[in-house]
């Protein structure tokens, strides 16, 4: 059970890195949020074989990185703990894909091995940049943005609500696993019967704190509406900090960065 | 299960993304006009509870695995479809932002395998059907166990697709399906047990708080809306539940794919299908990837010129981690004065 555990510790830490007073945190949350997005898509648009000329993107997240004042070693670790589904699918692909692509010395490359580190790569960039965004904006503050843009109110409340709940759930969990632990010390893991017994317990309680809550809320004068209270203010930083970071994606896309600098190098040297 | 970034083109995540804001959108929709304001903290509450209830992973009989419980199926039962939905989404958003499970891009396609499906599906045209008003207790666990099953053969065919439709993975189509659709099949039985369990335990000790016979209770299911909204809405029930199969065993979806790797396999003639997308794909300019030829896009064919390409990989990201230490020395410098621009 000790995916639960980094599960809960990890949502908690993860959002404190927002409160923190940096350049990237007074950045409004609309306008990370538009960057991120404008980077995933073009990470996304490299092709397949394309491996060094992604390079140059992972500016981005370092820049972030380091002007969130963001601890870079948690988010390595947090990257490593990520479901390995990319990894595996893409392990296929030096297996099946066998295209010539060019020689390193001794070494051939073939499309396999490339679409491999391509996948890799990608995998990497867009996963820190979901974590950064988090990381340097909170997640009430993302919310707030998601509502300005238009996600129905609904959806951003179930956000919040969900938000909020989650640890106090994974607590519930958690001393429902001790409770079992202490009854079956011979057993790591519960068989299925038990199992949907264990989960049938926790969510009676999760319903009856869904009561609970409903009614404390309603002693607090809650109508049916709840009410996002949070400003949100574009200032001319916003706008820079969109339109110079989406004016790099589109460098990089267009114009092989890496190549170029390589070359540059190469001839100086040679 | 999750459809993963690295795995899905601008193009195939771009329609997921417009699909599912668009069920989210009409769901939204659907709860607004059936107003509850229980259905606020309970909606909340029960996403979070998928979440926890992930971390109790239990022995699978007969295969030396464990599995957890996935959720969609459950709180379609427990929510009806719209709000069932609604809770998917917010689980698998956070899942994205805070665990990377999945990511960002590749979200639009999760929430349709993982939300759609087995809300507005399974839980309206398997479940219901079945279950009727007042299932006996094996009634309730059939119902459970063929509405999970569709719902993540439908989800598990619909990842494959995906990922083949994306172009960036070199698996064959055919030896992709023939491994995810079986083992999908046993998660469905183990997710469709288990609902069905946690279901009737709450059942017999708060028969008040599960909507069976009680057209009064809060999560009982209703039917709102006509025309779209009714077959939306009806839909919505059985699904997300199907993907977290994971533990310290291999996830279904891994364990296919390490067996794939024993069986080699042809790569089998392009679809029609996807030869039209790719053909899409090269026409949009910007979105296109995954069809190029090989030699267009890795630096160069000769050595020379690989071995500048690499130096060149190394020298951007090196300047790159430079400037990242540069600007956090400037701050820690300029720390007094707070000021500073961005760009």
């Amino acid at each position: 059970m000790t995916r639960g555990h980094s599960l809960g510790t990890s949502v908690a830490h993860l959002d404190e890195y927002a409160s923190a007073e940096t350049p990237i945190g007074r950045i409004d949350p609309r306008a990370k949020l538009l960057t991120t997005i404008a980077f995933l898509v073009a990470v996304a648009s490299f092709g397949r074989y394309q491996v060094l000329s992604l390079v140059p993107l992972a500016l981005y997240p370092i820049a972030l990185i380091a002007l969130g004042d963001v601890p870079s070693g948690s988010l390595l670790w947090r990257l490593l703990l990520v479901s390995p589904f990319a990894l595996l699918i893409g392990a296929f692909n030096p297996l099946l894909d066998h295209t010539p692509l060019g020689t390193f010395g001794p070494v051939h490359v073939t499309g396999g091995w490339a679409s491999f580190a391509s996948i890799m790569l990608r995998f990497v960039l867009s996963v820190s940049a979901a974590l950064l965004l988090v990381a340097t904006t909170g997640f009430d503050a993302v919310c707030a943005a998601l509502a300005r843009l238009g996600v129905p109110r609904i959806l951003v409340v179930q956000l919040l609500f969900m938000h909020r709940y989650l640890f106090v759930l994974v607590e519930e969990v958690s001393r429902t696993s001790r409770a079992f632990a202490l009854r079956s010390p011979d057993r790591s893991r519960p068989s299925m019967r038990v199992a949907g017994t264990l989960l049938g317990q926790i969510l009676l309680r999760t319903l009856e704190r869904a009561q609970r809550v409903h009614s404390a809320m309603i002693c607090r004068g809650f109508d049916g509406e709840v009410r996002l209270r949070r400003e949100l203010r574009w200032r001319a930083a916003d706008t820079a900090f969109v339109a110079c970071w989406s004016a790099f994606f589109l460098l990089v896309r267009s114009h092989d960065l890496t190549r170029w600098l390589g070359t540059a190098i190469s001839g100086a040297i040679g | 299960m999750h459809m993963s970034d690295a795995l899905v083109s601008p193009l195939v995540a771009a329609s997921a993304w417009a699909a599912s804001s668009v069920v989210s959108v009409l769901s939204a929709r659907a709860l607004k006009r059936d107003p509850d304001d229980r259905r606020v903290p309970l909606m909340g509450v029960l996403g979070a509870f998928v979440f926890a209830a992930q971390m109790v992973n239990f022995t699978i009989p007969g295969t030396g695995s464990s599995g957890h419980l996935g959720g969609g199926l459950l709180l379609a039962i427990l929510l009806g479809p719209p709000a069932a939905f609604l809770v998917m989404v917010s689980v698998l958003t956070v899942q994205a932002l805070f665990f990377a499970d999945g990511g960002l891009l590749a979200l639009g396609c999760n929430i349709f395998n993982l939300g759609f499906f087995p809300s507005f599906v399974a839980f309206p045209l398997v479940f219901l059907p079945l279950a009727g008003q007042r299932p006996s207790r094996s009634r309730l666990a059939l119902a459970a166990v063929l509405a999970s099953v569709v719902g993540l053969q439908l989800g598990a065919f619909a990842v494959v697709l995906e990922t083949r439709l994306s172009g960036l993975s070199s698996l064959p189509f055919g030896t992709f399906l023939l491994l995810m659709q079986p083992i999908h099949l046993a998660i469905g039985v183990v997710e469709g047990l288990v609902t069905a369990a946690a279901v009737i335990f709450v059942r017999d000790a708060r028969p008040d708080l599960v909507p069976f016979g009680q057209a009064t209770s809060p999560l009982a299911f209703r039917p709102i809306g006509r025309l779209g909204g009714n077959v939306l809405l009806t839909a919505a029930l059985l699904a997300g539940v199907v993907s977290w199969f994971a533990s310290g065993k291999p996830d279904g979806l891994e364990w296919s794919i390490d067996h794939a790797q024993h069986q080699g396999g042809v790569r089998p003639p392009e679809s029609a299908l996807h030869s039209f997308f790719s053909g899409l794909q090269s026409r949009t300019g910007i979105l296109s990837d995954g069809t190029e030829r090989a030699s267009e896009s890795w630096p160069a064919v000769s050595p020379r010129g690989s071995l500048a390409g690499l130096a060149g990989a190394g020298l951007t990201l090196g300047l790159a981690i430079l400037i990242g230490f540069g600007i956090r020395a400037v701050r820690r410098g300029a720390s007094s004065n707070p000021a500073r621009s961005l760009e």
